[in-house]
């Protein structure tokens, strides 16, 4: 294994990890305060990447195909907060996943029907199409960079949202103590309106900016759904801070461990056998990770505090 | 000192900057009904989480019979004869009264890895289930599902599960709370019949109730022992009356 | 009171033993019937209904009796199918073999999972159960000599000490009813054993059971391995039916399917499982003959019955029918 080849894949690694923090950013957010387990997140993430082709075709451009999925996602995201989530809130955790479950099963057919099967490409913003040279013999296309950068920057503004603002310090003590927040008479409703918006406008941006450099196609949310489970178990559920270390440490194990497992087994066996084994080891890899991390510590690296 | 049922030396506990249980000393003889009396927040449900294992102390010493439970889980504590009854009623609210005692009878008698017999059917089981229901008044309400039980009789099952489990010390965690005073009137009167078969550990609000049970009381303020002696000497400390009891005694 | 709560402890009620042999009696006729019609497609469809019964049986003990949402059961399905595909790639196809096996198997991977899951609960377990299930999957698809993503054909059906017991289909309806009623009497005389009654009080009360000295963890764990090995038999079962194994046995979605049937028929019944995957697998199927966009309809309908009917499809129509009489 090369150097730059190592150094390629691990900021593949980050941009997977700043886009699984992107969608498990939201999922915690939403269970951490509403205690709501929302499967559906991941065909939020579906939708802000079909919308972006839809609204490019229409437009031409990405910045206003980017700005109208969102607006859609958010829009169709309260939609679903109204007619259906606000009624589960109060339920126990298996009705919450047998509905947010029904909506997977209807999404993931309507896209079908709406877009067709076939899998569909957004392309890159021109500007940013090309690729840069990192270092010598290093070159590495700018869109993903400008993934990792964009992802880093919400999680900054995330950070200083929930530690600098009003409605941040509620979904603090949300996180923890909901039942004071809402004796405090906080219109929690509203609060929960804005979070669930905002975890969904937050899935949507992480499937637009994501689209360019995967094929778009029913059922694309479903693994990464499970993926950002993960990542909010091992990080704590309810924690920000939890979701971004887990989810870069997700990431990063996940892809170089595809990339070099088979070369790190040939170092202990024969090339054959590691050519079989490897990938199934790799694939396992961070569940490997998560069984760990849960056997030490229960609640995550990071639990919520007054959470048990 | 050797034959006390529950020897608690130098326990401490904090809560991040709020120390709730700070060096308590208690020592309670066989038979002897020992209760423990103070304010809100002086730190008498933590120290019964402590001694059941629901709650790990930062330091000290707990000796029950002999042994040393500080190490041990809930469940291993409870197999060496200590029960407990709740503050908030913890019967198993779908169980059967019935149900519910037996399953304290089959946690005390023989193996629960037992797979295909039906277990309404032991006799074994409900015989003693029912004795302890007998006990406590509760027998003629033995097939009714926990949750329609009323308050009182709910706490009086949560006494029968304690005495189905044949415990060598029993924590009672305010047994009154939230009973109206001809309900707590039977609990006393169930606790009175049981006084002496096994030693127990009594929380209370109820100081009518207290002093009409207790060997000894200790005055636990701000998690510290105030005081500790018959209830007779409790009564005339100058400490306790200026801390706590006041006017109540009068 | 909301689904995961039934209202009383179960009991043995005359009704339901009316409900049970009426539900037996029917599967066993089902091959008499399946005679005067398309024989194949209705045996085939039947199978598969009593073998995603004695998953979802599997399933309703863990969440209807032991208050563990388990969101990963079709891997244990998983493993016990590909046991079959393996083994048999290997020339062993024997059921003497393959079955205890295939359950040893799915077991193991019980135990030593739920050493990890049981450790957490609530919404915890529910997702360390997925991802779990989700792991299995992901192996399953990375065996490139076992197939990878495509799956594998068996080279035959289980034979037993040699004889060709599935090689008709109606010996396997027959066989597979067998063990469906195994699988119902054996979980419900567990249910009310001794076992059984710890595992039930550790849903409602875990702190309480420890109280009075039960080492919940290790009950629980019992439990999640024996629904781990009835799992096991259903993917062998599902294996000899189908002839076929693939990693979609094993899919998320197939795990979310058997809480559905569960929910269904009624939780914490047992015989609602049954219940459950028979209604289930027919609605599919009906509702897919119907268009092919039956998902368009299925979909709303599960929200439709999580916000208004509690108590499954049985609950569905009993409220429905309440509000056209006061209507």
């Amino acid at each position: 294994m090369s150097f730059t080849l190592f150094i390629v894949q691990t900021l593949n690694g980050l941009q997977f990890g700043v886009l699984l923090f992107l969608i498990a950013a939201g999922l915690t957010l939403v269970f951490g305060v509403m205690d709501f387990i929302n499967l559906a997140h991941g065909v939020q993430y579906m939708l802000g990447a079909y919308l972006a082709v839809m609204f490019y075709a229409l437009t031409g451009s990405f910045v206003l195909a980017l700005i109208l999925a969102l607006i859609a996602a958010l829009a169709f995201g309260l939609l679903l907060e109204f007619t259906v989530f606000r009624h589960l809130y109060d339920r126990d955790h298996l009705e919450q996943v047998i509905a947010t479950f029904g909506i997977i099963i209807f999404l993931n057919q309507a896209v079908k029907v709406v877009w067709g099967a076939a899998p569909l490409n957004l392309p890159i913003p021109e500007a940013l199409a090309g690729t840069v040279q990192l270092m010598p013999g290093l070159v590495y296309p700018v869109w993903r960079l400008v993934i990792i950068a964009s992802g880093l920057i919400v999680a900054l503004m995330l950070y200083l949202l929930v530690s600098r603002t009003r409605v941040g310090m509620l979904v603090r003590a949300g996180a923890t103590h909901a039942r004071i927040v809402s004796a405090l008479g906080v219109d929690i409703r509203r609060l929960f309106m804005i979070v669930f918006g905002f975890g969904t406008m937050l899935a949507a941006f992480a499937g637009v900016m994501i689209a360019p450099i995967l094929s778009v196609e029913p059922g694309m949310g479903d693994s990464v759904l499970i993926l950002a489970f993960v990542v909010i178990v091992i990080g704590g559920i309810g924690s920000m801070r939890g979701a971004f270390m887990a989810a870069l440490l997700i990431g990063l194990v996940d892809t170089l461990g595809r990339s070099f497992m088979i070369d790190i087994l040939r170092l202990v066996m024969p090339p054959s056998p590691a050519r079989t084994v490897g990938p199934a080891i790799a694939s396992m890899l961070i569940y490997v990770l998560m069984a760990l991390v849960l056997y030490f510590r229960p609640a995550g690296l990071f639990p919520a505090k007054g959470r048990s | 000192m050797a034959d006390a049922v529950l020897l608690i030396e130098n326990l401490r506990k904090r809560f991040g900057g709020l120390v709730v249980t700070d060096g308590v000393t208690l020592e309670i003889g066989p038979g002897e009904l020992h209760a423990v009396i103070g304010p809100n927040g002086a730190g008498k449900t933590t120290l019964i989480h402590q001694i059941s294992g629901t709650l790990t102390p930062d330091g000290g010493r707990m000796l029950l019979n002999g042994a040393d439970i500080m190490p041990l889980p809930p469940n291993e504590r409870a197999r060496l004869g200590l029960a407990r009854s709740f503050q908030i009623t913890s019967v198993l609210p779908r169980f059967s009264a019935l149900e519910n005692v037996a399953l304290a009878v089959q946690a005390r008698s023989g193996s629960s890895y037992r797979f295909l017999r039906p277990a309404a059917r032991e006799a074994e089981l409900n015989d003693q289930a029912m004795a302890a229901l007998t006990e406590v008044s509760l027998d003629h309400r033995a097939d009714i599902v926990a949750a329609h039980l009323s308050h009182g009789e709910k706490r009086a099952l949560e006494l029968a599960i304690a005495l189905a489990l044949e415990p060598k010390l029993l924590l009672l965690d305010e047994p009154m709370a939230g009973t109206g005073p001809e309900e707590s009137e039977r609990i006393v009167a169930v606790l009175k019949k049981l006084k002496g078969r096994f030693a127990m550990l009594l929380v209370e609000h109820d100081m009518d109730a207290v002093f009409a049970l207790a060997d000894k009381i200790s005055v636990l303020v701000y998690g510290r022992v105030l005081a500790s002696g018959t209830p007779h000497e409790v009564r005339n400390d100058p400490a306790v009356t200026e801390a706590y009891l006041g006017e109540e005694l009068e | 009171m909301s689904m995961l709560a039934p209202a009383m402890p179960v009991r043995r009620s005359a009704r339901t033993e009316i409900a049970v042999a009426a539900i037996f009696i029917a599967l066993a006729l089902v091959p008499f019937a399946a005679a005067y019609g398309a024989q194949g497609y209705i045996l085939s469809l039947f199978v598969r209904v009593m073998v995603f019964a004695i998953a979802a049986l599997a399933v309703d003990f863990l969440c209807g009796f032991g208050g563990l949402i388990t969101f990963g059961h079709a891997a244990f399905i998983g493993l016990g199918a590909y046991t079959v595909a393996i083994a048999g790639a290997h020339g062993v196809t024997d059921m003497a073999i393959t079955l205890p096996l295939a359950i040893l198997v799915s077991a193991l991977f019980a135990y030593v999972t739920g050493t990890i899951c049981l450790r957490t609960s609530g919404v915890y377990f529910i997702m360390i159960t997925l991802a779990f299930g989700q792991m299995a999957y992901f192996i399953a698809g990375s065996l490139a000599p076992y197939g990878g993503d495509d799956g594998i054909t068996l080279p035959a059906r289980s034979t037993l000490f040699g004889l060709a017991v599935f090689k008709d289909d109606r010996a396997l309806y027959y066989v597979t009813l067998g063990f469906l009623a195994g699988a119902y009497f054996l979980l419900r005389a567990v249910v009310y054993s001794r076992f059984g009654r710890v595992f039930r009080g550790a849903r409602e009360n875990p702190t309480r059971m420890a109280t009075i000295g039960f080492d919940v963890f290790r009950y629980q764990r019992i439990g999640y391995v024996i629904a781990g090995a009835l799992g096991g038999l259903a993917g062998f079962l599902l294996a000899n039916a189908t002839e076929f194994v693939s990693p979609a046995y094993m899919s998320w979605q197939r795990s979310g399917e058997l809480i559905i049937m569960v929910i269904f028929g009624g939780l914490g019944t047992l015989y609602g499982a049954i219940v459950g995957a028979a209604s289930f697998l027919l609605l599919e199927e009906v509702l897919a003959g119907f268009t092919e966009n039956w998902k368009l309809i299925f979909g709303p309908l599960l929200v439709l019955i999580v916000l208004f009917a509690r108590g499954g499809m049985v609950g569905l129509v009993t409220s429905i029918k309440a509000r056209l009489t006061r209507g």
